[in-house]
C-alpha cells in the first residue's frame, strides 16, 4: 500500500498557480527525491505534505489516511529543514525530546530514543552542548535525530545539505543513505542539486513550474528522459542540443537533417516528413576518433582538464556551444576544428512539443 | 587611519559630553540631598565635605512621611504594569505578525496610532471612565492606564523582533506536535528576550517617573507613589529642600535597579546556532 499519495494536488496565490494536477504515490519504505530549479514548487509542495501549509484543492493521504484537515503533529511526518531550526536555547538532548513531550511519549521511552539516535547519528558527546557549540554538519545531524526520535510514518528533508560545504554534503549524503537503509523508513527529499538526487533516490520525481516532468529510477531518467527538460536538468554537464528537420520518410527510415549536423538516418517511428525535431546527445556520447551515425563539427574553444576527463567546448555551425567529455590524456586544443560523432541509440530524440519521439 | 581616529575621538566627545549632560543634574540632586539646607543654598555645585554632611533630609522623609507606603505603590504598580505591557506586548506581536486574519492589518494601524497620539489628552475621559467604574483612587486606575500607554511602543518594537525569528523555527515546532500557545512561551519568547529587556526599560522608565496620572487618579496618601508623594515636601511659601532631594534620591535606585538587571538580559547573540 503507497505510504503517501497525492490526488490532484492544486496551489494557488492569487491567480499564481504553485502547483498544478500533481498525482503522485510513494511506497512503503521509498526514498523519493523531488528535484528542480528552484520555484518550481516542490519546497511547496514538501510544506503541504507536513502540513505547514494548506493546498487550494486536492488530497493528501498518509497511510491510508486523508491527512488534509490534520495539523502537522497529527500526520506523523517528521521534517528536516535547510536551515536546520534548532531551539537555540536548548542543549542537544532538549532539542530532541522537546516535541515528544506534548505527544505523549513517556520519559523512559523519550531517552531511550534519544540514546538509539544519538547513537546511529554519533551525537552521543554532544547531548549536552547548545546548537551555537556545533558545527554545521553536527547541526544538521542533531536534527535529523530530531526527526528519528518522533519515529514518523514519513520523513520530509527539505534541502538538508544546501547550507554544508562540499565535502560535509558528500559525507552527509552518504550518511542519510545509511540512515534510509537502517531505518527503512519512508524519506521524500527536496532538493536542487541533481547530484544529490541521482545518489539518494530511489525514485525521482523532477518537477518544473508546478507541474511534474517525469517520475523514474535515477538511471531510467538519465537514459530515457520524457521529455527536453528533464534531458537538460539530469546530468552534469548537460546534454547538447540540436536543431533538425525530417527531410523524407521512406522503408522505415528517416533522413534528418539540420545546421550544426552532418545529415543522418534514424528508425522512422512516428517521425514524419517535414517535423521539426531537437535531437540530444550527452556529452560523454561525442567521441572524436571513430566516424559515427551522428557527426557535428565545431570549432573548440576552450578545454576543463578535471582529471578523470576533459570537457571540451566547442562553437558549432549554428553558433551555439556543445560540451563534449574527452577521456584520458588526448585532448583537442582549443583553436582546432573537431567533428564530434556518436552512435545512434545514444541520440535522444525529441518532437516539436518537446516530448520524447 | 589618522581620519578613523580623530573619527573615534569626535564621536567620543560628543557622547561623554551627552553623559555629562544627562548625568549632572542627577549628580546633583544625590549630592544635595546629602547636605545640610545652608550648604545646599551656600554652594549647591560643591560635594558634601565633613562640615555639610548631613543626613537630616532622608530622617525627615522616613519619619514624617508615608515614604515606605510611596515606594511600595510605585513599585506595584511599575512591576505589575510592566508585566502585563511586556506579557500582551509580545503576545499581540507574535499574533500580529503570525496570524493573518481580517482586520489584522486595521488592528495593528489603530494600535499604532497608539505611539501617535499622547495618552494624556485622554485625561479627562480616562478620569470620568474610572470614577464611573469605581476605579478612582486606586492602583488598579493607575495600572490600567500605564498598560494602555505602553503597549502600542512595546507591540511595535517587539513585532519587529518577532519578524527577525527564523519562520523554519515556528514550523520545526508545528512538526514536533508543540501546541501554539507553547509555542509563544518556549519558543518565541525565549528567543524575545533581548528585545523584552529593551522594552522593559523603555516601560518602566515613564510608569516610575509620571507624575501627572497619580495626580488626577489617586487622592488618598495610601495610594499615593513616590513622585507624589515627594511634591508633599514641595510648598508654595517654603519648599524642604532636604526632603525633597533624599526623597528624589531613593527614587532614582529601583530605576537603576531594574536597569541593571535587565541590562544583564540584553544579550546579543541569542539566536546563533538556531538557522545557519
Amino acid at each position: 500500500m503507497a505510504r503517501l499519495r497525492i490526488d490532484k494536488l492544486n496551489k494557488s496565490y492569487g491567480s499564481a498557480r504553485v502547483l498544478a494536477d500533481i498525482d503522485l504515490s510513494i511506497e512503503n519504505g521509498e526514498f523519493v527525491v523531488l528535484v528542480g530549479p528552484s520555484g518550481c514548487g516542490k519546497s511547496t509542495l514538501l510544506r503541504m505534505i507536513a502540513g505547514l501549509d494548506a493546498p487550494t484543492s486536492g488530497d493528501i493521504f498518509i497511510a491510508g489516511r486523508l491527512v488534509n484537515a490534520l495539523a502537522p503533529a497529527e500526520r506523523k511526518i517528521a521534517m528536516v529543514f535547510q536551515s536546520y531550526a534548532l531551539y537555540p536555547h536548548m542543549d542537544v538532548r532538549k532539542n530532541m525530546t522537546f516535541g515528544l513531550k506534548f505527544t505523549g511519549v513517556a520519559p523512559a521511552e523519550r531517552d531511550k530514543r534519544v540514546a538509539e539516535a544519538a547513537r546511529m547519528l554519533r551525537l552521543e558527546e554532544l547531548l549536552a552542548r547548545y546548537p551555537r557549540d556545533l558545527s554545521g554538519g553536527q547541526r544538521q545531524r542533531v536534527a535529523i535525530g530530531r526527526a528519528i526520535v518522533r519515529e514518523p510514518d514519513v520523513f520530509l528533508f527539505d534541502e538538508p545539505l544546501s547550507n554544508l560545504d562540499a565535502a560535509l554534503r558528500v559525507s552527509t549524503r552518504v550518511e542519510i543513505a545509511r540512515l534510509h537503509r537502517l531505518l527503512g523508513a519512508t524519506m521524500v527529499y527536496v532538493t536542487h542539486d541533481q547530484i544529490e538526487a541521482m545518489t539518494l533516490a530511489d525514485r525521482i520525481v523532477v518537477m518544473n513550474q508546478g507541474r511534474i516532468e517525469q517520475i523514474g529510477k535515477p538511471l531510467d531518467l538519465y537514459y530515457t528522459p520524457a521529455n527536453l527538460f528533464v534531458a537538460g536538468f539530469i546530468g552534469s554537464p548537460a546534454m547538447n542540443f540540436f536543431p533538425a528537420t525530417v527531410e523524407r520518410v521512406e522503408a522505415g527510415e528517416a533522413r534528418v537533417k539540420g545546421v550544426s549536423i552532418a545529415p543522418l538516418t534514424l528508425p522512422a517511428g512516428s517521425l514524419t516528413r517535414g517535423a521539426q525535431l531537437t535531437i540530444g546527445v550527452r556529452p560523454e556520447h561525442l567521441t572524436s576518433g571513430a566516424p559515427g551515425a551522428f557527426g557535428a563539427t565545431g570549432l573548440v574553444e576552450l578545454v576543463e582538464r578535471l582529471g578523470e576527463a576533459s570537457y571540451a567546448h566547442v562553437r558549432r555551425a549554428d553558433d551555439k556551444m556543445m560540451v563534449v567529455e574527452i577521456r584520458g590524456r588526448d585532448t583537442p586544443s582549443p583553436g582546432q576544428t573537431v567533428t564530434f560523432a556518436a552512435s545512434t541509440e545514444d541520440l535522444h530524440v525529441f518532437d516539436e512539443a518537446g516530448r520524447r519521439a | 587611519m589618522l581620519k578613523q581616529r580623530a573619527q573615534s575621538l569626535g564621536v567620543h566627545l560628543i557622547l561623554i559630553a551627552y553623559s555629562a549632560l544627562a548625568l549632572g543634574p542627577i549628580l546633583l540632586v544625590v549630592m544635595n540631598s546629602f547636605k545640610a539646607r545652608n550648604a545646599i543654598f551656600g554652594a549647591p555645585l560643591a560635594p558634601p565635605n565633613s562640615d555639610t554632611f548631613s543626613l537630616v533630609g532622608y530622617a525627615k522623609v522616613f519619619k514624617a512621611s508615608h515614604i515606605g507606603t510611596y515606594f511600595a505603590n510605585s513599585l506595584i504598580v511599575t512591576l505589575v504594569s510592566m508585566g502585563l505591557v511586556l506579557l500582551f506586548g509580545a503576545m499581540a506581536a507574535w499574533a500580529l505578525t503570525e496570524y493573518k486574519f481580517r482586520g489584522s492589518t486595521a488592528l495593528a494601524l489603530f494600535l499604532s496610532i497608539g505611539i501617535m497620539v499622547p495618552i494624556r489628552l485622554g485625561s479627562v475621559a480616562i478620569l470620568t471612565m474610572m470614577r464611573k467604574s469605581g476605579l478612582n483612587d486606586t492602583l488598579t486606575a493607575l495600572i490600567l492606564v500605564y498598560v494602555a500607554q505602553g503597549l502600542p511602543l512595546s507591540i511595535f518594537i517587539l513585532s519587529e523582533f518577532v519578524q527577525q525569528i527564523p519562520k523554519d523555527l515556528r514550523d520545526a515546532a508545528r512538526c514536533d506536535g508543540v501546541p501554539e500557545t507553547r509555542i509563544f512561551f518556549e519558543v518565541i519568547a525565549p528567543l524575545l528576550r533581548p528585545a523584552i529587556a529593551t522594552v522593559a526599560v523603555f516601560t518602566i522608565v515613564p510608569i516610575w517617573n509620571d507624575l501627572w496620572f497619580p495626580l488626577i487618579l489617586t487622592s488618598s496618601d495610601s495610594t499615593h507613589t513616590i513622585t507624589l508623594g515627594v511634591q508633599q515636601f514641595l510648598g508654595q511659601y517654603i519648599t524642604d529642600w532636604n526632603s525633597v532631594l533624599a526623597a528624589l534620591s531613593m527614587a532614582i535606585l529601583p530605576v537603576v535597579a531594574i536597569y541593571v538587571i535587565f541590562s544583564r538580559q540584553l544579550i546579543s547573540g541569542l539566536t546563533a546556532g538556531a538557522v545557519k
